[in-house]
C-alpha cells in the first residue's frame, strides 16, 4: 500500500511549476501607445509620473482617437531591466516605447529587443539640437541610433559645510587628489565623531550606482588622460585588472577599513542610494558623498524630501584624478533614452509619443523636474533650466571632463563583475590584487577571451 | 490514512473471466482533459525548461541560442558561488525544515493538546498568522524585525543585551529563524490532526502501566505518527527548498553571498547575470536535490512497523 508516491510527484510537479512562471499580455491596440517607465521606489517621489502624465494629456488632446498607456514598473533599476526584458521577449507583452538606461541599450540591442530609430531620425529638425554625446549614447556597433535621451548627469562630491566647519575645513573645499579627500575624511572622523565622514559607494547590492558612481569615478582618475582604464574602443578589447583597478580598490578598501565611510552592513543594503538623500545628507549624519547631479531634486518642495537649507548647508567640488595629474577633474555620465522596441506593433505612434516628449517645453520641464543635465543646446540654454537648480551650472561645467562607460553588450555583466571584486575588497576582507584576480578571470569568460593587459600604468 | 481495511489486492493473473476487456481504456476517457491539462500547462513548461538548461540562452545581450551540451552542468560543479549556494541551501533546509519547523510545529502540537479550549485557540490564531500571511509580507516584517534599527535589537538593548546588525552577521541563521516563524504552524496542523487520531486507550494503558510523560510519548505516540511525520518532513522540505521571496526580501542573497541559497543564486544567474540557461541547469539541480530528500523519507516511511 503505497498511497505516497501519486502525492511525491505531485508534490514535485508543484515545487517545479514555482520554477517555471509564465505570463498572460494583452493583445494590442492599433490607437494605443504603451509606454513603460520605472517609478521611483520611494513612494514620495512621483516626478516622472506627472510629468508623463502631463504629455500624455497633451498627446491624447492632439491626437483624436489615440489613448496613451502609461505602465510604471515600481522597482530598483536592476529589477526593472529584467522585468522590461521579459517583456520585450514576447509579442504579447511588449510595449511601445520604454524607457532604457544608457547603460544596459547596447545589450537589449543585440539581444534584438529594439528597432533603429535613423529613418524617423533623418526627418526629424530637434535632432540637430542634440549634442554630439548624446547622439551617440544610444548608437549600436551597427551605427543605427537606437533611442533618443532625454538628459543625462554628471558626478561629483556633495560635502556639508556645517560639519566641515566644525572640522576646521574650509566652506571652499576643493580637494586636488584622492589623498586630501581621505586626509578631509579623516579629520573629520578626529574632530566631529559620531558623522560619517565619506560615503562612497561598494557592493553588489547598489548595482550599477556603486560601480559607476564609486568605482568608475575612481578607476578613471588614474593613470594618465586620454586612457581607457576599463576597455579599449580601438582593440574592442576588456582592460583587465591592472594598477589603476587596484589603487582604486585600493583606495575604498581604506575608505572602509579606516571606518572612515558607512558601516558596511549599511553599504551592502541596496537601498543605501536613498538613505543618502533622503536620510544621512538632510539629517547632517555625513560629511562627504561621492554622489550624482541629480541629488538636490529630492530636496526641492515638490521632491521626497523637502530640505529647504540645502542649497546653504551643501558644498559641491569636482572629483580630482589620483595624483593630481591632468586634467585634474573627472567626472561620469550616463543618461537614459526613449526606444522603441522590435516587437512594437504601433512603432510610429510611439515615435510620435517621443516628439510630444521632446517638444522644447516639455524638454525644460523635465530636465528641471528629474534634476537631469541638459542633452540639447537649447535646452541648455534656456532660462528656466539655468536657473532652476543650485549647483547645476558646477554639474553642467564637469561635462568637459566627463566619462561614458563602454557602449558594449557585456558592459552590465562586467559590471556585476566589478561589483563583486569591490565587495570582496571592501566587505570580504581580500586584498586589491586578489580581488583583481577574480576579477579578470571573470571578465575572461564574460569577454569570450577579448582581454588586454592594462598598459601605461607600471 | 485508513490502511487497517485489509483491500484484497487485485491479482494481476485473475482467471480469464468472459468479462469485456475493452472497457478498460474507456475509464481513462474522465480523467483524459485533466491530464492533456497537466501535460499542456505543467509537462509543457518542464519539457521548455530542460531544453533550455542545454542552451546558451541569455536574457539579454545574445541574439541567438545554440545548443550548448553539458556546459552549464560542468560550469555550474566548477563554481564556487554555485558549491556556496548548495552548502547555504542545506543549512537551509536543516535548519528551518527538518530542525526548527518539524521540531517546533510537534512540540505546540503535543502542548496544545493539553491545553485548556482558549489558550489553544488562541495559540493556533497566532501561529496561523503568520503561516496565512504572503511569503514577501512575511519577509519585509522580518526585515523590520531583524534590521539595525529593528525590533530584536530594540528589544535586546532595553534588555541590556549587546545588540547587533543581524541580517549582516549571521544572515543564514536569521532568514531560517524568517522561515521557522513562518511555516510551523504547517508542521503544527498536521500533527495536531496526527495525535488526535492515537486512541486515548493506549495512553491511558500506559499510564495505568506507569510509563512517565517522555516515555509515553517516545514509544507510543511518536511510532503511531511516524507516517505523517514521514509525510510532513517531506512536504516541509520541498517548500523549504524553494523558498525565494523571503530571502530577497530580507537579504537578498546578501551580504555577498552569505544567503544565497540555490532559488536566490538562480535568479542572481538568470535574471542578473542574464544567463537563463545556466540559471535554468541550476535550477534542474535544485530538483535533483529535493528528489534525494524525497526518496530518503520514502525509504523512512516504508518500513513497516
Amino acid at each position: 500500500m503505497r498511497p505516497t508516491a501519486p502525492l511525491i510527484l505531485a508534490a514535485t510537479l508543484a515545487a517545479t511549476a514555482g520554477l517555471t512562471s509564465c505570463g498572460g499580455g494583452s493583445g494590442s491596440d492599433p490607437d494605443t501607445v504603451k509606454v513603460v517607465y520605472n517609478r521611483s521606489t520611494d513612494n514620495k517621489i512621483r516626478f516622472k509620473d506627472n510629468h508623463l502624465a502631463e504629455v500624455k494629456k497633451q498627446f491624447e488632446k492632439a491626437n483624436p482617437g489615440k489613448k496613451v498607456k502609461l505602465i510604471p514598473i515600481q522597482a530598483q533599476d536592476n529589477d526593472y531591466a529584467t522585468k522590461v526584458q521579459q517583456m520585450m521577449r514576447s509579442p504579447k507583452t511588449a510595449p511601445d516605447l520604454v524607457y532604457e538606461d544608457t547603460f544596459r541599450i547596447n545589450s537589449d540591442i543585440k539581444a534584438g529587443y529594439l528597432r533603429p530609430l535613423d529613418d524617423y531620425l533623418a526627418k526629424w529638425k530637434t535632432w540637430d539640437q542634440f549634442v554630439d554625446t548624446a547622439k551617440t549614447a544610444a548608437k549600436a556597433e551597427d551605427g543605427k541610433t537606437y533611442g533618443v535621451p532625454d538628459g543625462t548627469d554628471t558626478r561629483g562630491l556633495w560635502f556639508n559645510k556645517k560639519i566641515f566647519a566644525k572640522a576646521g575645513l574650509p566652506a571652499d573645499w576643493s580637494p586636488k587628489n584622492w589623498d586630501d579627500i581621505l586626509k578631509a575624511a579623516r579629520t573629520i572622523k578626529q574632530k566631529v565623531p559620531g558623522v560619517t565622514p565619506l560615503n562612497t559607494y561598494t557592493g553588489k547590492a547598489p548595482g550599477e550606482t556603486s560601480v559607476m558612481q564609486s568605482f568608475e569615478m575612481l578607476l578613471y582618475g588614474t593613470g594618465e588622460a586620454g586612457g581607457n582604464p576599463l576597455y579599449d574602443p580601438d582593440a574592442k578589447k576588456w582592460v583587465t585588472g591592472g594598477k589603476g583597478f587596484q589603487d582604486a580598490l585600493g583606495f575604498l578598501r581604506t575608505v572602509y577599513s579606516e571606518k572612515l565611510g558607512p558601516d558596511i552592513s549599511d553599504a551592502l543594503d541596496p537601498n543605501v542610494g536613498t538613505t543618502v538623500f533622503s536620510e544621512w545628507l538632510p539629517e547632517g549624519k555625513l560629511a562627504i558623498a561621492l554622489d550624482g547631479s541629480w541629488l538636490g531634486q529630492n530636496w526641492l518642495k515638490t521632491g521626497g524630501k523637502p530640505w529647504p537649507e540645502w542649497s546653504k548647508t551643501l558644498g559641491q567640488a569636482p572629483m580630482p584624478t589620483q595624483n593630481g595629474q591632468a586634467p585634474g577633474q573627472v567626472s561620469m555620465s550616463g543618461g537614459w533614452t526613449w526606444a522603441i522596441t522590435a516587437k512594437s506593433k504601433n512603432p510610429d505612434l510611439a515615435w510620435k509619443f517621443i516628439q510630444q516628449l521632446q517638444t522644447k517645453d516639455n524638454a525644460v520641464t523635465w530636465d528641471i523636474v528629474d534634476a537631469q543635465i541638459a542633452v540639447r543646446k537649447d535646452v541648455a540654454q534656456d532660462p528656466k533650466y539655468t536657473s532652476s537648480m543650485p549647483g547645476i551650472t558646477f554639474f553642467t561645467g564637469l561635462v568637459k571632463y566627463t566619462h561614458y562607460r563602454p557602449t558594449t553588450p557585456v558592459y552590465p555583466q562586467v559590471s556585476t563583475a566589478i561589483g563583486e571584486a569591490m565587495e570582496a575588497a571592501t566587505a570580504g576582507g581580500s586584498s586589491p590584487e586578489k580581488a583583481a584576480k577574480s576579477y579578470d578571470d571573470q571578465l575572461k569568460s564574460i569577454a569570450d577571451g577579448a582581454t588586454v593587459a592594462a598598459s601605461g600604468q607600471g | 490514512m485508513a490502511t487497517a481495511t485489509k483491500v484484497a489486492a487485485a491479482p494481476t493473473d485473475t482467471p480469464a473471466r468472459p468479462g469485456p476487456r475493452r472497457g478498460r481504456p474507456l475509464r481513462w476517457l474522465p480523467l483524459a482533459p485533466a491530464t492533456v491539462m497537466l501535460l499542456l500547462f505543467l509537462g509543457g513548461p518542464i519539457a521548455y525548461c530542460v531544453y533550455i538548461a542545454f542552451t546558451n540562452m541569455q536574457l539579454t545581450g545574445a541574439s541567438s541560442t545554440d545548443f550548448v551540451g553539458l556546459d552549464n552542468f560542468q560550469r555550474a560543479f566548477g563554481d564556487d558561488d554555485f558549491r556556496n549556494a548548495v552548502v547555504l541551501t542545506l543549512v537551509f533546509t536543516l535548519l528551518s525544515s527538518l530542525v526548527g519547523q518539524n521540531t517546533l510545529g510537534l512540540a505546540l502540537a503535543a502542548l496544545m493538546q493539553r491545553a485548556s479550549r482558549p489558550v489553544r485557540t488562541l495559540t493556533g490564531a497566532i501561529v496561523i498568522a503568520a503561516w496565512v500571511v504572503p511569503e514577501i509580507v512575511a519577509g519585509f516584517l522580518l526585515y523590520a524585525f531583524f534590521r539595525r534599527e529593528g525590533t530584536l535589537n530594540a528589544l535586546l538593548d532595553w534588555l541590556g543585551l549587546p545588540s547587533q546588525n543581524w541580517l549582516y552577521t549571521l544572515p543564514i541563521l536569521a532568514v531560517s529563524f524568517a522561515n521557522v516563524w513562518r511555516g510551523t504552524a504547517f508542521s503544527m496542523l498536521v500533527y495536531s490532526a496526527a495525535l488526535s487520531e492515537i486512541p486515548k486507550e493506549i495512553t491511558e494503558a500506559a499510564e495505568v502501566d506507569g510509563a512517565g510523560g517522555f516515555r509515553r510519548f517516545w514509544h507510543i505516540t511518536l511510532p503511531m505518527i511516524r507516517r505523517s511525520i514521514g509525510t510532513n518532513l517531506m512536504l516541509n522540505t520541498l517548500q523549504t527548498l524553494s523558498v525565494f521571496g523571503l530571502i530577497w526580501a530580507m537579504t537578498r542573497g546578501g551580504p555577498g553571498n552569505r544567503s544565497q541559497t540555490l532559488p536566490v543564486f538562480m535568479y542572481d544567474q538568470a535574471f542578473n547575470k542574464s544567463l537563463i540557461g545556466y540559471g535554468t541547469a541550476v535550477a534542474l539541480l535544485l530538483l535533483l536535490v529535493g528528489a534525494l530528500f524525497s526518496m530518503v523519507y520514502l525509504r523512512l516511511m516504508r518500513e513497516e512497523v
